[in-house]
């Protein structure tokens, strides 16, 4: 122990040599089968650490909605050899700043540390993604603060409880529509060994990938992972049941109703997802994510331009989006608030018409070059975030993709042409795979309101 | 217990490990120097050289933000800044560029510009690459901004119909409710409690704009940060174009004074009825001024009271031990002026008043009796030793320096941050809190059913 104490401070001053300030990801798996992704960047003395597990919302089965997010939150409450709240504690006294995030996709836990402090971290994520254990009560009381979570995110928000419809009439099969906080009434039932075994089930080495990203060497951090992570017994990961959504077969339309003075439309077509850069979908993956960017991916772009400008505007605002790639189906969003006057089936209309435009005359190659700058900048500045980057290699883990996919998106994307584009307008955005779900605001009286689109969180002040 | 033996001998070894940090930030990063200069029209400069990676922040900051709107006017800052980057008129070579044509530029650009004002501040940022042909562009196009802004009357007739339509829908819930009423109570007629409102919008217009950015956007006004891949030359260089275009004077005539922010003379209890799913709940009172003596010692104090994450006191009775809500928190925010001291919660409604009286508790006790020597230990372990984090990108460096700008910190700041930390003592929290915080006077706003 003091010998690790005493190295890891050896290892910080060691690091005012003359190494490169970046480093391309390293990747590769230790013998219980967890895999590991490191990518160096020592603009300064900072590392940040996730534990993603490849498990989400999209894993559980009916009646136990939530519990995903649930056990994220119970992972703070203890093992044999750390108390319940002692992780943060010791988070904190290193100097840390901690949180874990739960998605349709998967669940991830991270520490944001001074450089020297990583073997201090892996250490203690490895003892609770082994072995966490807690008593009934404090799973209980837990439950209490996620069902607070819950009327906070969805329940006093009228947008989105209408997300969370939106998905639960969008889908028939696939996971992807329960709402990753679970149903209130299933929080009401759940029990403490819905969330132990779920943990029993899906926290194995094979699941999980580490990721590191900051201040640090590639052959150490593989000594600590080894150490830290690798005496973790290997076991088989569950076998999945696919769970493919049928066909849409006709439009579907549904109405909220819940307090609010502005309408809402949010209308979501099903699209092909991404899945690499070898599948049958993925030029209109490409194009459909330029598709996006040209309706609204700037300031002035095509739906604000036709739909929120001058005296008879039909929208105070609008936005168009495409989910891209993702574990489970992918959807092409396009949603607004109508403005005074006008009617949310006349900004369903106007939004499906701007589409219909790009289907009929095509775009300008102009339009992509502006988008295409803007991404390639883009990619620079996304780079200034640690963190963004550890998420980024993350979630591409989670997705079975190639830690060198953005490079190549990018590559390709600059290759996608106006016809692709246009192509895509007009083959995916006929009725039969359409949902649609309007807000009708009503004055707030009787009956409390319910999509998270962000990941959720264990906890943050606002 | 092999464990913590050694965590405890890593706490103590960081805090050998601060100064070799401090060693390391210098050198693994070229530049958490902080460097001033002052350009010829005497506009004073502060900006890191950061050569990781090819791009640039810049931020000016005005004294014209929402606490010098009018009265009546309530909005006027905000309101302006928006319009500002709507629209160009044409000014020699330059063409007039409608608020579409701005949008492309921007976009062709990949930079990103943006106008705003906090209480405080109205702030201009620019994010850019820093290839020279994108940059000229860049600092050419954002200079226009803050010279040539259109301010077009029917722009800004739409553009109030919609901030009056949002106004209405965020009045639904609870979360604007609670924030207004709250600062209404708090701060009664200073302008830090002033709220914009139908009335306030409507009797804004585009010439109390132009007048605006006649009084305050002026050269001898700005405050600019700068971090990025850029030597002293450059920047230099690129700030002296990119405020070309205000308006320079020998000396800035003087703004208005502001009123104090008078403390409380009474505790104030105010419910809002709301037909929610929780209520939301704040407590507080006027805090601090960024310039209060006792700024570092009442921002370690906070930490341990509801400033630290998951191991505050607030989070560790309301949230740990209760399960009452899921946010749970304290906070100062220090301004040019004292900013209000707020705790803040939401949790089911017929609970509301329990986890307010837990959260009282928690307060008085922290106010009579201080942190304990572990908890001050604790929150200087994190303080101290996460500082770091504070400046690890580019985008955080920016808001330190900005900040320090702001609030005339001196040069060597960051350096002196973590001494700053580790010299206050319990005694001194106690003391400090019990001058700024008095429970018995604490403004509680409850909106919910």
């Amino acid at each position: 122990m003091r010998k690790l104490c005493g190295w890891s401070l050896a290892f910080w001053t060691a690091l005012s040599g003359a190494a490169p300030l970046t480093e391309p990801p390293t990747q590769f798996q230790l013998a219980n089968g967890m895999n590991v992704i490191v990518q160096p960047d020592r603009r300064a003395p900072t590392a940040v650490h996730m534990l993603w597990v490849r498990v989400g919302s999209m894993d559980e089965v009916d009646g136990t909605s939530g519990v995903a997010h649930v056990l994220e939150h119970m992972l703070f409450k203890g093992t044999p050899s750390v108390a319940a709240g002692e992780f943060s504690r010791r988070v904190a006294a290193l100097g840390g700043r901690e949180n874990a995030f739960t998605s349709k996709d998967y669940t991830g836990y991270f520490q944001q540390i001074p450089a020297h402090r990583l073997p201090d971290v892996m250490k203690l994520e490895a003892d609770r993604f082994a072995n966490n254990r807690w008593p009934d009560a404090e799973f209980r009381k837990e439950l209490e603060v996620v069902k607070e979570e819950r009327r906070l995110r969805t329940d006093d928000s009228p947008r989105a409880l209408l997300f969370e419809q939106l998905e639960a009439a969008q889908y028939v099969a696939s996971p992807y529509r329960r709402p990753i906080i679970g149903w209130m009434e299933d929080l009401d039932t759940l029990e403490p060994n819905d969330a132990r075994a779920f943990y029993r089930q899906w926290y194995v080495p094979a699941n999980a990938t580490v990721v590191v990203v900051g201040d640090v060497q590639v052959a150490q951090v593989r000594q600590w992972a080894q150490r830290f992570y690798g005496s973790i017994p290997a076991r088989a990961v569950p076998a999945r049941k696919p769970r493919e959504e049928p066909p849409q077969r006709g439009l579907r339309r549904l109405e909220v109703k819940a307090p609010a003075e502005q309408a809402y439309v949010a209308m979501a077509f099903k699209v092909p997802a991404f899945q690499g850069f070898q599948t049958p979908h993925t030029t209109d993956a490409l194009a459909l994510t330029m598709l996006a960017a040209v309706l609204d991916g700037y300031s002035g772009a095509r739906l604000q331009r036709a739909l929120t400008q001058g005296s008879d505007r039909v929208a105070d605002s609008v936005n168009a989006g495409y989910g891209f790639s993702g574990r489970g189906p992918q959807s092409f969003y396009l949603q607004g608030v109508p403005a005074a006057g006008k009617t949310a089936r006349e900004l369903e209309q106007a939004l499906r018409e701007q589409v219909a435009r790009v289907a009929r005359e095509g775009v300008r190659e102009e339009e992509l070059r502006r988008v295409k700058n803007q991404w390639e900048a883009a990619e620079v500045y996304k780079r200034d975030s640690l963190f963004n980057t550890a998420r980024e290699l993350g979630t591409l883990w989670i997705e079975g993709l190639p830690l060198d996919t953005n490079d190549r998106l990018m590559e390709a994307l600059q290759r996608v042409t106006p016809e692709q584009v246009q192509a895509v307008a007009a083959k995916y955005f006929g009725d039969d795979q359409l949902t649609v779900a309007t807000l009708l605001p009503q004055p707030r009286s009787d009956k409390p309101p319910r999509k998270p689109t962000q990941p959720l969180r264990h906890g943050g002040t606002p | 217990m092999n464990l913590l033996r050694c965590l405890q001998g890593l706490t103590r070894a960081g805090r050998v490990g601060v100064a070799l940090l401090a060693l390391g930030l210098g050198s693994a990063q070229a530049g958490v120097k902080v460097e001033r200069l002052v350009l010829p029209n005497g506009v004073p400069v502060l900006w890191v050289q950061t050569p990781g990676l090819p791009m640039v922040d810049i931020q000016v900051d005005f004294d014209a933000g929402a606490r010098r709107d009018p009265k009546g006017k309530e909005g006027l800052a905000n309101a302006t800044a928006d319009l500002m980057e709507r629209g160009l008129k044409a000014r020699g070579d330059a063409p007039a560029l409608d608020e579409n044509q701005v949008g492309e530029a921007w976009a062709d650009l990949g930079a990103s510009f943006n106008l705003g004002a906090g209480a405080d501040r109205f702030s201009l940022t620019l994010r850019s690459l820093t290839r020279p042909t994108v940059l000229d562009a860049a600092i050419r196009l954002a200079a226009r901004h803050l010279g040539d802004a259109s301010l077009d009357p029917d722009l800004w007739a739409r553009d109030r119909a919609r901030s009056l339509a949002s106004l209405k829908e965020s009045l639904t819930r609870p979360g604007t409710q609670v924030e207004r009423a709250y600062a209404r109570a708090v701060f009664g007629d200073h302008p830090y409690g002033r709220e914009v409102t139908e009335a306030s919008l409507q009797a804004i217009t585009v010439a109390d704009m132009a007048e605006f950015i006649q009084t305050h956007l002026r050269a001898c006004r700005a405050r600019v940060s700068v971090v990025g891949a850029l030597d002293r030359e450059q920047v230099r260089e690129r700030v002296t174009q990119l405020l070309a275009q205000l308006p320079t004077d020998a000396q800035c005539a003087p703004l208005p004074s502001l009123p104090p922010v008078q403390a409380l003379r009474e505790a104030q209890n105010l419910r809002i009825t709301l037909a929610t799913a929780q209520s939301h709940v704040r407590l507080g009172q006027p805090g601090i001024a960024r310039n209060d003596p006792d700024f570092f010692t009442l921002t370690v104090g906070n930490y341990v009271l509801g400033g630290g994450g998951f191991v505050s006191r607030l989070t560790e009775q309301v949230r740990e031990k209760r399960g009452l809500s899921y946010s749970v928190y304290s906070y100062f925010a220090p301004g040019l002026q004292p900013g209000a001291f707020t705790i803040g919660l939401q949790t089911r409604p017929d609970q509301a008043e329990q986890a307010v009286q837990v959260a009282r508790d928690v307060l008085s006790t922290f106010v009579r009796e201080g942190p304990s020597e572990r908890e001050l230990r604790a929150a200087k372990d994190n303080l101290v030793g996460g500082f770091a984090l504070r400046l690890d990108s580019n985008r955080k460096l920016l808001d330190n320096l900005a900040n320090m700008h702001w609030n005339d910190l001196p040069l060597d700041y960051l350096e002196t941050w973590t001494r700053q930390v580790e010299a206050v003592t319990t005694a001194q929290i106690r003391q400090a809190f019990g001058r700024v915080i008095q429970p018995d006077r604490l403004v509680q706003v409850i909106v919910g059913p």
